[in-house]
Parts: structure tokens; sequence; C-alpha cells
């Protein structure tokens, strides 16, 4: 069959869906909630209504401004350390065979003991509760970071390191120059799931830590709301969480966008 | 014959190998008592069947890989050092950086070297002249074809200027028809820019259209067990690959190969 010319509004519709589908999907699930919790008469300690849940996000949202800033802080720090950490010391390993026999166990035994059971003793040890907390979220999002740091420094076109050699590259035009792009892949889908991780760690953490009080995140909002038994106002804090999780996600996938979109195939854009 | 032609005899020799081993960590030996000369101007090939050690031999010319004995020497017009700046290579892939564009693939030697962008545009763009890929440097290697991504690796490898030009089966992936084209572009730079060339490659046929001598290696251990001279064919262009003296040179370099492999078999 012959194969007809592209119809004009098909590209916008091809660009629209992606959003679209999900989208009604989502309206589709909150209508059918909502009407499943009217009918049945379900009462909102158990199961709020997505309406209430809404009303209660929009009537509380000025109490929570103070927590949503204190999870934002604490996740992008521990984000933005995991990143210079992981760098940093990937690129030590890189460059010596040595440094990372050495340590290397030490970052995966910090990696595979859970979170929740070194922060009592992280929370004993460091005093101020924010940089307490910070540790604990570090630790959670710099492994992955550190580890694909190392293997896309060590990943360069083994071709490309000898012409490098032939022309007698520095050390520092060799990082700069072909390891670094080289890892950069890497690092993106690092950053993906560090991203994610540190926001994991900085509610962990702060649900270990327990911390009350005004200068407490989202989770204490959690466990405070839990107590009082505020269901709809835990249901409106667990989706300040989610939404916050999915701008960092949004973020990361368009800085991997905006800096492999002209080269790497894992974000090239193929023409069908 | 033509002027360009190398009289192999009063021809400085630019490249000495003598009784070169390599043996590598694992235990394997890639080369036994190579010993081969070059001279100013040749256009050699090195063939052999695969795992002889030619491309070990090349990576030891270049200075990428150090002989576990013998010597090597490198003889500029003075001194050593003078051709070793000026030494180009191409791999068997183009190993083009994907993130550059075509420019600052080609341009990447000389910014080692310290050139900055400015400085280097005028040689970049004469070297992606004479592979005619000029309208090509914005693009990334990606939008490239297979034939054109290994233009841009030669691009890159004469943007130095280089004296010594080492080639490592750089057309081995291609099809037919680019490897042809690609044939006669490297004889062309070979000519305007009085270049030696080390070619390595598996192909007899490639072997005789471009060389002005074959030295043929065997394997196990790997070295140079026959050379035969070419520089009587004269000049090199598509109707030499339909004349006689062309099937003759082929026949004789055929036979020669494969006396080397039953020599490798009785062995």
């Amino acid at each position: 069959m012959p194969r007809t010319a592209d119809v004009p509004g098909e590209g916008a519709t091809r660009r629209i869906l992606p959003f679209a589908m999900p989208g009604l999907t989502l309206v589709a699930a909150l209508v059918l909630w909502e009407f499943l919790v009217r009918y049945h008469e379900v009462p909102h300690y158990l199961i709020p209504a997505p309406s209430l849940i809404a009303s209660t996000l929009v009537r509380d949202f000025s109490s929570l401004t103070g927590s949503i800033w204190f999870t934002v802080q604490l996740t992008m720090c521990a984000l933005g350390l995991a990143i210079v950490g992981g760098v940093l010391i990937g690129m030590c390993f890189a460059l010596s065979r040595t440094v990372e026999m050495s340590l290397f166990p030490f970052a995966v035994v910090l990696q595979v003991t859970p979170v929740i059971a070194i922060a009592p003793l992280i929370l004993i040890y460091v005093r101020d509760t924010f940089a307490a907390l910070l540790v604990c979220a570090w630790i959670v999002a710099f492994f992955p970071i550190l580890s694909s740091t190392v293997i896309g420094l060590r990943s360069a076109d083994h071709n490309l390191r000898d012409l490098f050699t032939l022309y007698g590259a520095t050390r520092w035009q060799r990082m700069r120059l072909l390891l670094a792009p080289s890892a950069l892949p890497y690092f993106m889908a690092a950053l993906k799931i560090a991203g994610g991780l540190s926001l994991i760690g900085a509610v962990v953490a702060e649900f270990v830590a327990g911390a009350a009080g005004q200068n407490t995140g989202l989770a204490s909002r959690i466990l405070e709301s839990s107590f009082r038994n505020e269901i709809p106002r835990m249901f409106a804090v667990l989706l300040l969480v989610s939404l916050l999780g999915i701008a960092i996600f949004l973020f990361t996938s368009w800085l991997s966008k905006a800096v492999l979109g002209h080269w790497h195939e894992s974000e090239l854009e193929r023409e069908k | 014959m033509d002027a360009r032609m190398p009289d192999a005899v009063s021809r400085r020799p630019l490249i000495e190998m003598r009784d070169v081993v390599r043996r590598f960590g694992s235990g394997n030996v890639a080369l036994e008592g190579l010993s081969l000369v070059v001279r100013d101007c040749e256009f050699v090939s090195l063939l052999g069947p695969s795992g002889c050690g030619k491309s070990t031999a090349l990576r030891i010319m270049a200075g990428l890989l150090a002989p576990s004995a013998g010597t090597v020497t490198l003889n500029g017009p003075g001194a050593d050092a003078d051709i070793a700046g000026g030494i180009g290579f191409v791999f068997q892939d183009a190993t083009l950086m994907p993130w550059a564009t075509v420019f600052d693939n080609v341009w990447l030697p000389l910014r080692l070297k310290g050139v900055g962008k400015a400085a280097a545009r005028a040689d970049v763009e004469a070297s992606l002249a004479s592979v005619s890929l000029l309208g090509f440097a914005a693009s990334y290697p990606r939008e490239l074809s297979g034939g054109m991504k290994m233009r841009v690796s030669i691009a890159r490898a004469m943007v130095t200027k280089p004296r010594l030009l080492l080639m490592d089966e750089p057309f081995a992936a291609l099809d037919e028809m680019t490897r042809f084209k690609l044939n006669n572009d490297v004889l062309a730079l070979w000519e305007a820019q009085k270049l030696t060339v080390v070619f390595v490659t598996h192909s007899v046929f490639e072997s005789v259209y471009l060389s002005s001598r074959v030295v043929i290696m065997g394997d196990r251990p790997g070295r140079a067990v026959d050379e035969i001279d070419l520089s009587d064919a004269w000049p090199r262009n598509e109707q030499y690959r339909t004349t006689s003296k062309y099937a003759a040179h082929c026949r004789i370099v055929s036979d020669a190969l494969a006396r080397t492999l039953d020599n490798a078999t009785d062995g």
C-alpha cells in the first residue's frame, strides 16, 4: 500500500499524545476515586476524596511552605554534594587503581548498609539536625554518581586514548577533552537516579530523626498528620513529596537531553 | 616512470626496525624478530593474515607500544624528534569524538598542541577541503556515512602536515565503491603532500593498487617474510585496475602470501 504524505496537524497530535494520554488516565482515576468514596460513603479518616485532599492542600498550603522549602533545600544540598563528592572521588578512582582498590569497598559498605540503620548513629554524632539529615541523604545519593563516573571515565574509546597519546596530550587535556565527555552519558544516567534517591534519602532520614517543631520538612508533616489522624492532610503532603520528585525527574531528564541530545544515542530523536 | 615514484635505494630510511620483538602480558608473542626499513616517500603496505602482528608493528612505529626487544629508529632530517611530531595515524574505525563537530574533530591534533580555534581554522579547512568535506564542518559524526567518517579521520591525521602517515586497515569495513574512492584519495594525498605511508591491509588487491612496495608478514612468529617491489607500475588510477600489469602484480603478491601461509601450516 502506498504511504500517504503526512496529514497536517499529525505532528502536533504526536507531540500532545504523550501528555494527553496519562493526563486523561489520571483524570479518569480521580473521578472514579471521588465517585467510589462518595457512593460508598467512605469516612475521610480512612480514604479522603480527591476533592477533600485538594481543599486541604489549598487551606494548609501556607503552613506547609516552610516544610516544603526545608525538604527542597535538604534534597538539593544532598544532590549537590553527591555530585561534587561522587565526581571528585570517581576521578581519583579513575586516575589511580590503587586508590580505587583501597577505598571502593568502603563506598560499597556505605551504600549497602540501609540508611535507616545508620541514621540513628549519625543523629547522635552530628549535633545539627539539618547537617545530620544531609549526611544521611548524601550517603544514599552519592554512590550511583560515584560508580557511574568511574565506569564512564574508564569507558573512553581506547583508539581515541591512543590518539591523545600520539599528539602528546596533557593529563588535563585528556580529562577535559576525552574522559569527561565520554563519562557524560553515564553521569547523566546516574544523575537521574541520584535525583530521586536524594529526595528519598531526605524523607527517610527525617522519618528516622522523628524531628518535630517548626524547622522541619515534609516527612515530619506526614508523621505529625498520622499522629493526629489528619488523613486528608497526610495525603496532601504526600502529594507535595510526589510533585517534588516529579519536578526533580523532569529537570534531570531535561538536562540530560540538553547535554547529550545532539550526539548520544540515548537522547537522539530518530526521524521516522 | 613517474618522477614521484621513489628511487628505493637513494631515499633516506625514515623508519628502521631491527629484530623487533613484542610480547604481551598474556604470554602472546605478536612479533618475533621483525626487521623492516621504510624509506622517505615510500608507500609501503604490510600484508598478512589476521593476527600476524601488522597492527602491533604499526603501533610500535607510532610509539604507542614499546618493543619488548630490538630497536626502532625514526629518522627525521637530523633528529628523531623531528619526525616524532609529524606522525598521522588512521585507525580501522574512524575513531571520531561523537560529541564534537567535524571541525572540532579535525582541529583536535592542533588543539592538543595548543593551537587555538581561530589560528587553526585555515589548516583545518584546508585539510577538510583535501578530502572534499569542507561543507560538513558543522556536522556531527553521526550525520555522516561510513566513508565520510573515514575521510574526516584522514583529514584529522593530515591536519598537522605529517611526514609519515600510518594507516591500520582503514578501509576494511567499507563497501567496495567507497573503498576504491578512498584509495584514490589517499594516493592523491600521498602525491600532493610528499608523504611516506605505511598501510596495513589484508587485501592483496588494495595493497597492489596503492603501494610502491608490499611487505608480506607471516604469523607465529610475526615477522616480515617477503617483500615485493611494485614501483615499476605507474601511474595509479582506475585504469590501472584493468591492466595486465596490475593482474600480474596481484598474482605475484597472492603467490607470495600463499607461500607464507603454506610455510606456516607446514611449520
